[in-house]
């Protein structure tokens, strides 16, 4: 239990060191610009596969499922967008990138301390943390929600392309459901998600990489740590912001 | 000047560093030696404030290290250039912006000027057509030669070499002994030297201090040190093969 609290510790003193201003503000604006292609733009191509396939799934289990003629086919259409804005995208997607994202960040971080490229910043008077994990977390709340819409519509789009593809519902039925009393309360409960869980990503696995001592081996555990923590803390976060947004 | 007065540091019960006191001199390479785990490098990391003393002063010209804050840490550190083990160049980055990275951090210079100061150091320690080269195509030696250009681009009052030698061929290990030293005597630097090199030592060991188990065992220079009756120096200056069969 003392560790637990000791590793929140040091959690929290090194987001007191991330949170300053940067040293030079144009240096930042190109590494938040690298680290939006690195850490977003490039996990467009998985974020959409599962996606897809995710929205496809939930369609034909769907339709599997409707077996009364007193439900409407265009259910499928609604079930495929309640269950992707409301859960898939922002919370699985999520949990896609805590391993995708999460992973990268602490072993770049974790390697560069291990080689003493931390220690070599922290020489020439450079806010190591601010440094290396700030345009991180900057740049994972920024292209998230990006990513979180995307994968809401490759979602829909993949369920509306099983059924149709399938023939288990016309194309009106499923634009229908999707159609029918619709919530926009339901995007900005998912974007709030997505945003916090950008922060625990980025930030939680930027804390595993920088506190890395040893070498190769310890840059894999941390990097794994990074990823369950990220992933457990995703998951009670979760629950936590549901029951505050949704009730 | 640096110096060191009465420095102790523990790692839980382990005790590294037992009340060390050494002054390293301006103009000079001051050389710290001792075997493996003596203590040389956490002292080294405890000058540059990598790792905080449990107790003692680092004195830089006067100005109180141990006692500073951040913020003056920070405007002390622009004054030191720090060569490490491996390089730890920026994997990120050629050679080029490693070089020119803590001129963009701390100055305001144009990028001329910047590009100007990089071609300089990175001729002073005889790097010519390597600025677009990444990290990983460098040998050892050079990547030992762009972390001391990158050292002293912003014109260092003090260098810190920690094992500039290790993993390099004998005579890459002279040439950044003697680029070390040309560097030190032309800019007025202080220098300091972690080393397990003898060579370094008979080459460019100005002062010498021997750390021996977390001690300050013996201090002098590269003419006392093969004529010392320190039994515990002597084992380590004379402790191979080739150095042995020299004495006899």
């Amino acid at each position: 239990m003392i560790k637990v609290f000791t590793t929140i510790g040091n959690y929290v003193l090194l987001m007191q060191k991330v949170f300053s201003r940067p040293q030079k503000l144009r240096i930042f604006w190109n590494q938040l610009m690298t680290e939006i292609n690195s850490l977003g733009l490039e996990s467009l191509g998985i974020v959409a596969f599962i996606s897809a396939f995710m929205g496809a799934v939930v369609s034909i289990q769907t339709a599997y499922n409707i077996t009364s003629p007193l439900i409407p086919m265009s259910m499928v259409g609604f079930t495929v967008r309640q269950s992707v804005i409301l859960e898939f995208s922002p919370t699985v997607i999520s949990l896609i990138l805590a391993g995708k994202v999460g992973s990268r960040i602490a072993s770049e971080i974790g390697t560069m301390r291990v080689t003493e490229q931390i220690d070599a910043l922290e020489i020439m008077g450079v806010n190591s943390a601010n440094y290396l994990i700030f345009p991180k977390i900057v740049a994972s709340i920024l292209i998230n929600p990006v990513l979180i819409v995307f994968s809401m519509w490759m979602g829909i789009l993949g369920g509306w392309f099983a059924m149709v593809a399938t023939g288990l519902t016309s194309t009106n039925d499923f634009v229908q459901g999707i159609r029918v009393d619709f919530m926009g309360y339901t995007i900005f409960y998912a974007l709030t998600k997505t945003i916090f869980f950008a922060f625990i990503i980025s930030s939680v696995s930027g804390f595993y990489g920088y506190i890395t001592e040893g070498g190769a081996l310890e840059v894999g555990r941390a990097s794994t740590k990074a990823v369950v923590f990220s992933s457990v803390i995703i998951i009670l976060f979760n629950l936590v912001l549901t029951q505050l947004l949704l009730t | 000047m640096i110096e060191a007065r009465n420095i102790n540091k523990s790692f839980g019960e382990h005790h590294v560093l037992k009340n060390v006191s050494c002054i390293f001199e301006k103009g000079k390479t001051n050389l710290i030696i001792g075997q493996s785990g003596s203590g040389k490098t956490v002292l080294m990391k405890c000058l540059v404030g990598l790792f905080e003393v449990d107790n003692g002063m680092v004195i830089y010209d006067d100005r109180n290290f141990t006692t500073m804050n951040f913020q003056e840490r920070k405007i002390l550190r622009q004054e030191i250039g720090m060569l490490f083990q491996g390089g730890a160049l920026f994997d990120s980055m050629d050679v080029e912006e490693n070089v020119m990275f803590p001129l963009n951090m701390f100055t305001s210079q144009s990028p001329e000027e910047k590009l100007e100061r990089v071609n300089f150091v990175l001729n002073r320690v005889n790097l010519e057509n390597v600025n677009q080269l990444m990290p990983s195509e460098l040998s050892g030696g050079m990547r030992k030669r762009v972390a001391i250009a990158r050292a002293i681009a912003m014109k260092p009052q003090y260098l810190f070499c920690d094992e500039p030698n290790s993993g390099l061929d004998p005579h890459t290990s002279g040439v950044i002994d003697h680029l070390i030293r040309e560097i030190t005597e032309e800019y007025e630097i202080t220098t300091i030297v972690n080393t397990h090199d003898m060579n370094s030592v008979l080459s460019i060991g100005d002062s010498v201090a021997y750390i021996y188990k977390g001690e300050l065992w013996w201090r002098g220079d590269k003419e006392t040190i093969l004529h010392t009756d320190n039994v515990e120096l002597n084992e380590f200056v004379f402790g191979t093969e080739l150095t042995s069969r020299l004495k006899r």
